[in-house]
């Protein structure tokens, strides 16, 4: 004896079994013989991303390939995460570098304050989201994998709406 | 041309088992990707579409990652028991197709060949007897897998048999009235004389229908799986090939039970509106009826497995259509309507029998088309009087006032 069960007096003509059953059948029915056309085959179409999306970060370089990083220290300080580890350094002309430059992306929050704080737009969160890997430790990038990333950056603000929310 | 040799049956028998059991395996494969198609179709999806052009190895690939999944056995679950109980669930539903004919007799130079594996005189007795043991492999693996989900859906399974495997009985004595004959290749040859049972049974076909969806455990009468309340209740310990030989046993269970609904009620491999292969095997080997013809046992074969097709379609469209009885409503629609209803229809069939031999009309068309007559009453009747609220009754009935539904 199930407890509870509310027993609603249904009129007659709405508490046939059978016949809710036929019209189930046919509406399932419907619906398959209907062609597809709400799934996304995946890995062959994707979405298009707003390019304010953040995702894994990108690194800008100059045309040499050098990172356009000053070590300035701002991103590690600004880092709610706490997940950029930098080591600056100076060359032998005194200008500063990056010697270390490590972001874990498990960490990171991905909250786009280093783009934001970063006086020389070196550092940039980037439209992309594919980022699986085979290990975790394949998941904080070093400076030169930042660097070979090519995926584009995240723009802070959409360029013909500068002022919308 | 009079019965075969010794010789010429062992091999011919040989031969028979092994392309049925290949074209059987075949067929289980299939039908696991029709459903995974069918379902997702059925919920604007797309289904398995990455092994193969349309997903067609689809069934290949679960195979291969079933064989090198690991073997699980819970601490404390019976290890014989729990190893038997997925052969005991498969063997019966492959060995009942041995019994059902697949298509006319095919000519030979050494004789004409039945399509049928074993031809023996108790055909129906023999599926119901074994159909009846496949309840075993589930109670068994629900019992050893020492664990309160399974255990209770084993317990659910074998109440589920027990009730409805007497519906089922009930159901097939109309069949063996209007037939006289146990023996499955004689049913089927009766049809074809004269009209398929479906019509002068209507009833019958229904409720053998609804209790062998019961018997097959698929939906809506998955109560001993029920994934929702069960964690797929007797199998939830099992793994790898051991979980995948339960699947094949429900999905052949499937197929045996379209082939049996095609035998009993739709003419077996009988091709409608068509003379030409009304053809049957005498007790000492004879044909009577026709000239068998290689191209005929051809297109019967298929003629039965189109309809088989239909049917197990049918089951896979039922199972994504309509949700699952609470355990209450399974007892008494299977204790409360179809076994006092089965009595009675066995009954008022009975009496119709014999008014029409009385009245003296012969065992003919003419003969079947008064029956059908009497079973669309019946189906009626079933409409009008068994089905209005009495059938998804709650079990606590009270009366509630307007206001008291929320």
């Amino acid at each position: 004896m199930a407890i509870g069960v509310i027993r609603v007096d249904r009129p007659e003509a709405g508490a046939s079994y059978l016949r809710a059953t036929l019209k189930g059948m046919a509406l399932t029915f419907k619906h398959l013989v209907k062609p597809i056309t709400v799934s996304q085959q995946y890995p062959e179409e994707k979405w298009e991303l707003s390019p304010r999306m953040r995702g894994t970060h990108r690194m800008a370089v100059h045309e040499d390939g050098r990172s356009k990083c000053v070590a300035c220290g701002l991103c590690p300080t600004i880092c709610p995460a706490n997940c950029i580890k930098l080591i600056p350094a100076e060359d032998e002309n005194g200008e500063r570098y990056a010697a270390v430059y490590e972001i874990d992306e498990f960490r990171c929050i991905f909250c786009g304050y280093c783009q934001e704080v970063c006086p020389v737009e070196a550092i940039h969160l980037g439209v992309h989201y594919e980022a699986a890997e085979f290990s975790r430790e394949r998941f904080v990038y070093d400076l030169e994998r930042l660097c070979e990333q090519d995926h584009p950056f995240t723009q802070l603000w959409d360029p013909e709406d500068p002022y919308s929310e | 041309m009079g019965a075969l040799s010794t010789t010429v049956f062992v091999i011919s028998s040989a031969v028979k088992v092994v392309v049925i059991f290949m074209a059987w395996l075949l067929a289980v494969a299939g039908v696991t990707l029709a459903e995974r198609k069918l379902a997702a179709w059925i919920q604007d999806r797309s289904g398995p579409n990455r092994v193969g052009p349309w997903g067609i190895f689809q069934p290949l690939a679960d195979g291969l990652k079933n064989f090198i999944k690991e073997e699980s056995l819970p601490e404390g679950a019976s290890r014989w028991l729990f190893h038997l109980a997925p052969i005991i669930s498969m063997f019966p539903a492959f060995v009942v197709f041995a019994v059902i004919p697949i298509a006319a007799p095919l000519p030979t130079p050494w004789g004409t060949v039945e399509m049928i594996i074993a031809d023996i005189p108790i055909g129906l007795l023999f599926v119901l007897a074994l159909g009846s043991l496949g309840v075993y492999g589930l109670v068994l693996g629900g019992w050893a897998s020492n664990s309160k989900y399974p255990f209770l859906g084993g317990v659910r399974a074998s109440a589920q048999m027990i009730s409805y495997e007497v519906a089922l009985g009930l159901s097939l004595v109309p069949m063996l009235m209007l037939s006289g004959n146990v023996s499955l290749p004689e049913i089927v040859a009766q049809q074809q004389e004269t009209l398929w049972y479906v019509l002068p049974l209507m009833v019958g076909y229904l409720f053998f229908t609804v209790s062998y969806f019961a018997e097959t455990n698929r939906a809506p009468f998955d109560m001993p799986e029920a994934e929702s309340e069960l964690v797929y209740g007797f199998h939830t310990e099992y793994s790898a090939m051991k979980f995948a030989i339960f699947m094949m046993a429900e999905y052949s269970n499937m197929i045996v039970a379209s082939a049996l609904i095609v035998t009993f009620f739709f003419g077996g491999w009988d091709i409608p509106f068509w003379a030409g292969d009304n053809m049957r095997v005498a007790a000492d080997g004879l044909i009577v009826g026709g000239t068998p013809v290689w191209w005929v046992t051809v297109l019967t074969g298929l003629a039965f497995a189109a309809k088989v097709g239909f049917f197990v379609f049918v089951f896979i469209w039922v199972r994504w259509t309509i949700p699952r009885f609470r355990y209450d409503q399974v007892m008494s629609l299977g204790w409360k309507v179809m076994i006092p209803s089965l009595v009675v229809y066995i009954v008022v069939l009975g009496f119709s029998m014999l008014a029409l031999e009385s009245a003296g009309v012969q065992f003919s068309t003419t003969y079947m088309l008064w029956l059908t007559g009497v079973n669309v009453l019946g189906l009626l009747a079933i409409m009008f009087w068994l089905d209005r609220k009495r059938v998804i009754i709650g079990s606590a009935w009270r009366q509630v006032r307007p206001e008291q539904i929320r």
